[in-house]
């Protein structure tokens, strides 16, 4: 079946999340949809399934009109979309998952059922056991059965939002030959990434999007490098970072194991520098954040060692509580302000209190005052004392963030520290992030920005879906390199990582 | 004790019981698409008294039932309303519903207390009733008792043997799966939590036209509570909800032949039996330590015996759902 | 940016007025809804009112009366506002109450022959807020530890302390005799607090709990606890990143919710019914639920709700004698107003989301 989206636009309250996007996608074709976070890919996907509901443009299914306004809309149009985070009931079985939502007579017929399951994934070879619980599989053999499903609804368009994070190898070479074979038989494949590699060796075409608009749209095969300057768009910005690193040790890191749910992340042996400013690009969703979190002393790391100099030298602190790292002179950013870094309806001053260390019982409602009125000058917020944190712009509630880091600072660790801030605010933020760097602060930080990366880092670690670089020296950076490597194209950077060296 | 005393104990649990099932199974039913009815208590005494009201003024039980299940479903319907469309919280309001209910059915029904009325006939099912032991323990007993077996099963084959049933399993475990799978969210909760409602409503009238016969103020006062524990007890499955309420009726029987003959404690004490085991079942299902545990255990002996303790909560019990 | 950010000051702004109009809807429903729940009985709501009037405030002794029911309710009101504000719903106040005042018949018998009176008494109270924070503590103990609902373990916990409350009546505290509902056999009057006349109303236990109340007020504004507990209850991640400690945070607000209850039920003992009764807590930690749910839990209305509340029990209890009219309808006024005030904060931030804001 040809998909055919024409002039589609989103919106999410004052973000643009699509603006005029048009993309068709031939039936037996695989086409891929690439672009950086936030460039508007999955918000496409989604309206195209239904998932979510478009503000205006016009969707064509086989060049006919399609009302797609529900995911029921969709799947009756045969359309079917694999979400990046499986949506599927984990404490049921996977007979039940497969199950569940099709139409079909008041009765489940489980002998049916298991029949029509075990001859599609006979056809794939996947190999899942129907009375298994669906919270006991791999997110690969989930995912493979939310392929398996969407196929026995009858869909004819299939969607695949980043399907390649977090699967083994043999299940993504499975997933890529059940792809092919679906193409071959008619269906149109969207397969939503931001690996390069994926995209060559998967797709017949592809489309590139940026920030909610669509760059262009080539055949595979094509360079690498004119899908990497489609996505990133320019030339890098020149460093601005003055030099701020000095020679004793802030913190050292000995081969770092992480994990959640969806990725494992290894970190090799790191040691960063007082006064140095760490960047770590990649999608999001790589095990930056992770990687972050460990530092900060969130998360417990599942091997390896972290030391942290404070006012006694170089300390392990490999496994100690969190609020420890905070005595220790660790700050944490975190990206989603009002969620984790700010409490909406506390005001400016009363965080101030929350961060002041209080001996007595009551608060100092003065000199709390006094600390909040010097901080709104200081970081020049708009905002007063009393004012919600909630009703602050996001560039205020940054600098509110910014002000409440105790001090000395020794290492901080921020989330997009600039993400939805105007330039000015953004130069503002980095001459103070800067200014602390020369007092001895290092910094690490990520950010899908990479102008920012660039722009600010000493060095930059590349992730891509749990891969980790080496670091690199800024000054050796290229767009292209760096732009291969998000995508997940290391070279012998990667493969350095994994050895242990440096 | 001889054994066919012990069979008029089981029987008369199992008349005891009858209410309580029509209560926990209504309870399940909304917790399983996902909204927490808190107004039990409140809604069956309101439903109670309205149930013997209306089959007082028309002398038809059956239009009692049916008014009890309305009132019953208008509770219901507050708390879907505030709940799945304000977006307030469904504690809060089914809180205050189960207090506002109690009252107000005291205070409606003042004209009504100690009023004889209609019942439920007695009904002994032919043949059926002629089986040794069973017949004696389950069918010489009347319509209500008979249908709540009904119901017992009939929700059981509908949560695990149905396609709607799978569906509303799914909108209380992971609501925005099933909206992906095409499912109207909030219409299946809307009508679920209604569905429930109209079944405490039924269990109210069970009440004052059964096996209390009549009104008197707060006469089945506590057994919503005992209704909303024994729907954790049960783990959110029919049959065990079931198990739970007859668990529970025993418990009340042997109580009170206790009570003629011990004569110290009264059967209120024994009200506490479900809110203990309720507790009990959660600290045993709700931590950590059991998967520590069980983690020592090999995975073939561990999975079906972690299955058969855990009965987890639906995962989206008691929040809203936010489409878009 | 700036078309937004006027946006948000316009909505500044109109935000209380909105949620106002929505609070004098709800007010104005309510009362329709009462008057006509009311002519349904067939009787006046005018004399009903005047009749509630007279039973509250008629003579010295129903105005007494109000206050040894406004003094748990009180008491109750205060400590929920700490676990409301910690983002807890403790439905097991209730049983808290009842813990207490177990406790404190626990002492009084023990010790009223072998301790001179007053210090029985004060021993009494003390032993009923352990008795309280000891129930609110397990509930917390549960919740931090366990995972387990406060809402559920609240609600369970309450049945328990009651049934333990009706086993100790008719078991070992029961009186010579016989037992019966009526409660434990009454205490000499050495052990009764002091009295206001020959009325209900305790003054030391009114004084106790207006000392509670304000405690609970400087502490909410003043103090850093009580600050970090807003932070905790508001959002628990953000509060963790910014260093609180959480579990002790949580723990506390059961504790203190548990001692104020318990210091009721103590008093209860004490004060009002001289024994252990069944009803001892008398629904108020339920009714404290309601008062804290009304204000929204802005302490500073506790005393007004509550003594309206207080005044609506108290005014009901001859409904039933003047107008041959059930007493419940006090709970009926209190509900629907709780209710509807629910149902109209349910409404304005639909209408605020609507209007574009956040």
């Amino acid at each position: 079946m040809n998909a055919q989206l024409n002039h589609i636009y989103k919106s999410f309250g004052a973000v643009q999340a699509n603006v005029d996007v048009s993309l068709t996608v031939q039936s037996g074709a695989i086409h891929g949809l690439l672009g950086e976070n936030g460039a508007g890919k999955s918000t496409l996907v989604k309206m195209l399934s239904g998932f979510i509901t478009r503000d205006a443009g016009e969707i064509l299914l086989d060049d006919k009109p399609a009302e797609v306004r529900t995911p029921a809309d969709g799947i009756r149009a045969g359309v079917g979309m694999l979400h990046q985070d499986p949506l599927d009931f984990p404490p049921m079985t996977v007979l039940d998952n497969f199950v569940a939502g099709k139409a079909g007579g008041l009765f489940l017929n489980r002998r049916d059922a298991v029949q029509e399951f075990k001859i599609l994934a006979d056809q794939f070879n996947f190999a899942l056991d129907v009375d298994e619980q669906m919270g006991n599989l791999t997110i690969g053999e989930r995912q493979q059965l939310e392929i398996l499903r969407l196929l026995s609804l009858g869909v004819s368009t299939l969607i695949l939002d980043e399907p390649t994070t977090g699967i083994s190898a043999s299940q993504k070479t499975a997933l890529f030959d059940a792809l092919r074979k679906l193409a071959g038989q008619g269906k149109s494949i969207v397969f939503v990434s931001h690996k390069l590699e994926d995209v060559e060796e998967l797709c017949n075409q592809v489309t590139v999007m940026r920030a909610g608009h669509v760059v262009g749209t080539v055949d595979i095969p094509c360079p690498t490098s004119t899908l990497v300057s489609m996505m990133f768009g320019r030339e890098l910005a020149a460093p601005v970072k003055p030099p701020t690193c000095q020679a004793d040790i802030a913190m050292r890191i000995q081969g770092l194991t992480i994990g959640d749910d969806r990725i494992d992340v290894q970190v090799a042996d790191l040691t960063v520098r007082r006064g140095e400013v760490i960047g770590l690009a990649g999608l999001e969703g790589s095990g930056q954040r992770l990687f972050l979190l460990t530092c900060a002393g969130v998360l417990r790391p599942a091997t390896g060692k972290l030391y942290i100099r404070d006012a006694n030298g170089l300390c392990e602190m490999t496994g100690k509580p969190y609020h420890q790292y905070q005595t220790s002179g660790v700050g944490y950013l975190p990206a989603d302000r009002l969620r984790e870094g700010l409490i909406w309806g506390l005001s400016i001053q009363e965080h101030v209190v929350l961060r002041t260390s209080s001996s007595g019982l009551f608060i100092d409602r003065e000199a709390s005052r006094q600390v909040a009125d010097q901080a709104i000058q200081k970081f020049n917020i708009r905002g007063k004392a009393d004012t919600r944190v909630g009703q602050l712009s996001g560039g205020n509630q940054q600098r509110t963030q910014l002000a409440l880091l105790p001090s000395p600072l020794n290492l901080v660790l921020l989330e997009h520290p600039t993400r939805g801030l105007d330039i000015e605010s953004t130069i503002w933020v980095w001459q103070q992030l800067i200014e602390r760097c020369r007092n001895g602060t290092s910094i690490i930080f990520a950010s899908s920005d990479l102008d920012e990366i660039v722009q600010y880092s000493d060095r930059v670690i590349v992730f891509s879906g749990g891969k980790v670089s080496t670091p690199i020296e800024t000054t050796a950076l290229t767009a292209g390199k760096l732009g291969e490597m998000i995508g997940g194209k290391f070279g012998n950077n990667g493969n350095s990582a994994y050895a242990g060296v440096n | 004790m001889d054994f066919s005393e012990l069979i008029v104990i089981l029987a008369t649990a199992i008349a005891t019981a009858t209410p309580l099932v029509f209560a926990s199974i209504g309870e399940t039913i909304a917790e399983r698409a996902g909204v927490i009815n808190l107004s039990a208590d409140g809604t069956i005494l309101m439903a109670a008294m309205t149930g013997f009201a209306a089959a007082l003024a028309t002398n038809s039980v059956l239009v009692g039932f049916l008014a009890a299940a309305l009132v019953g479903a208008a509770f219901a319907l507050v708390i879907a309303f505030g709940a799945i469309t304000l977006k307030q919280s469904q504690i809060a309001i089914g809180f205050v519903l189960a207090l506002l209910g109690a009252d107000l059915s005291s205070f409606l029904g003042n004209p009504v207390v100690l009023v004889p009325g209609p019942t439920v006939p007695a009904f002994n099912i032919p043949l059926l009733q002629d089986i040794p032991v069973l017949g004696r323990l389950l069918f010489q007993s009347d319509p209500l008792v008979y249908a709540s077996y009904i119901l017992i099963i009939v929700t059981w084959v509908f949560f695990y043997r149905t396609r709607p049933g799978l569906l509303l399993r799914s909108v209380g475990e992971q609501p925005a799966a099933a909206f992906a799978r095409g499912a109207n969210v909030v219409r299946l909760r809307y009508i679920y939590t209604l569905i429930g409602g109209a079944l405490m409503g039924i269990a109210g009238a069970a009440f004052s036209l059964d096996f209390k016969a009549g009104w008197t103020n707060r006469s089945t006062a506590g057994y919503g509570w005992i209704a909303l524990a024994i729907v954790i007890f049960g783990g959110w499955n029919p049959l065990r909800v079931a198990m739970g309420a007859y668990f529970f009726g025993i418990l009340q029987s042997l109580a009170s032949v206790a009570q003629s003959s011990i004569q110290s404690v009264p059967t209120q004490a024994f009200s506490v039996a479900p809110f203990v085991l309720m507790i009990l079942v959660l600290v045993l299902t709700s931590g950590e330590w059991l998967d520590n545990l069980m983690s020592r255990l090999p995975l073939k002996v561990r999975r079906p015996i972690l299955r058969a303790i855990r009965q987890p909560a639906p995962a989206a019990l008691g929040k809203v759902f936010e489409q878009d | 940016m700036k078309e937004k950010s006027q946006s948000t000051s316009r909505a500044l702004v109109f935000r209380p007025a909105r949620g106002l109009t929505y609070q004098a809807g709800a007010l104005l429903l309510s009362f329709l809804f009462i008057t006509i729940i009311i002519l349904l009985t067939g009787e006046s709501p005018f004399r009903v009112v005047a009749s509630l009037w007279d039973g509250a405030f008629g003579t010295t002794d129903q105005f007494a009366r109000v206050f040894s029911t406004l003094t748990p309710l009180v008491l109750c009101s205060s400590g929920l506002i700490f676990t409301f504000t910690a983002g807890l719903y403790n439905l097991g106040v209730e049983g808290q109450i009842v813990a207490g005042a177990i406790a404190a018949t626990f002492i009084l018998r023990e010790f009223q022959a072998v301790l001179p009176a007053p210090l029985v008494v004060a021993a009494g109270v003390i032993a009923g807020m352990l008795g309280g924070i000891l129930w609110g503590l397990l509930a917390g103990v549960l919740k931090v530890f366990g995972k387990i609902n406060e809402i559920f373990a609240g609600l369970g916990m309450n049945f328990v302390a009651q049934g333990l409350a009706i086993y100790l009546i008719f078991g070992p505290w029961k009186r010579p005799g016989i037992a019966s509902m009526s409660g434990t056999e009454p205490f000499g009057e050495s052990l009764w607090l002091g009295r206001f006349g020959q009325t209900d109303a305790a003054p030391v236990a009114l004084i106790i709990a207006i000392v509670a109340l304000a405690l609970t007020i400087i502490i909410m504004r003043n103090t850093h606890f009580g600050l970090r507990l807003k932070a905790v209850g508001q959002n628990p991640r953000a509060s963790f990143i910014l260093g609180m400690p959480a579990t002790r945070l949580l723990l506390s607000s059961f504790i203190i919710c548990g001692a104020f209850a318990g210091l009721a039920g103590g008093l209860q003992v004490v004060g009002l019914f001289h024994r252990l009764v069944p009803s001892i807590s008398s629904n108020l930690g339920y009714l404290a639920l309601l008062v804290v749910m009304l204000i929204s839990f802005n302490a500073l209305w506790i005393a007004p709700v509550a003594f309206f509340f207080s005044a609506l029990n108290v005014g009901s209890l001859q409904l039933p004698m003047v107008l041959r009219m059930e007493s419940s309808l006090s709970g009926v006024i209190q509900g629907t107003l709780v209710l509807l005030a629910l149902l109209a904060r349910g409404f304005s931030e639909r209408a605020r989301k609507a209007a574009g804001g956040q």
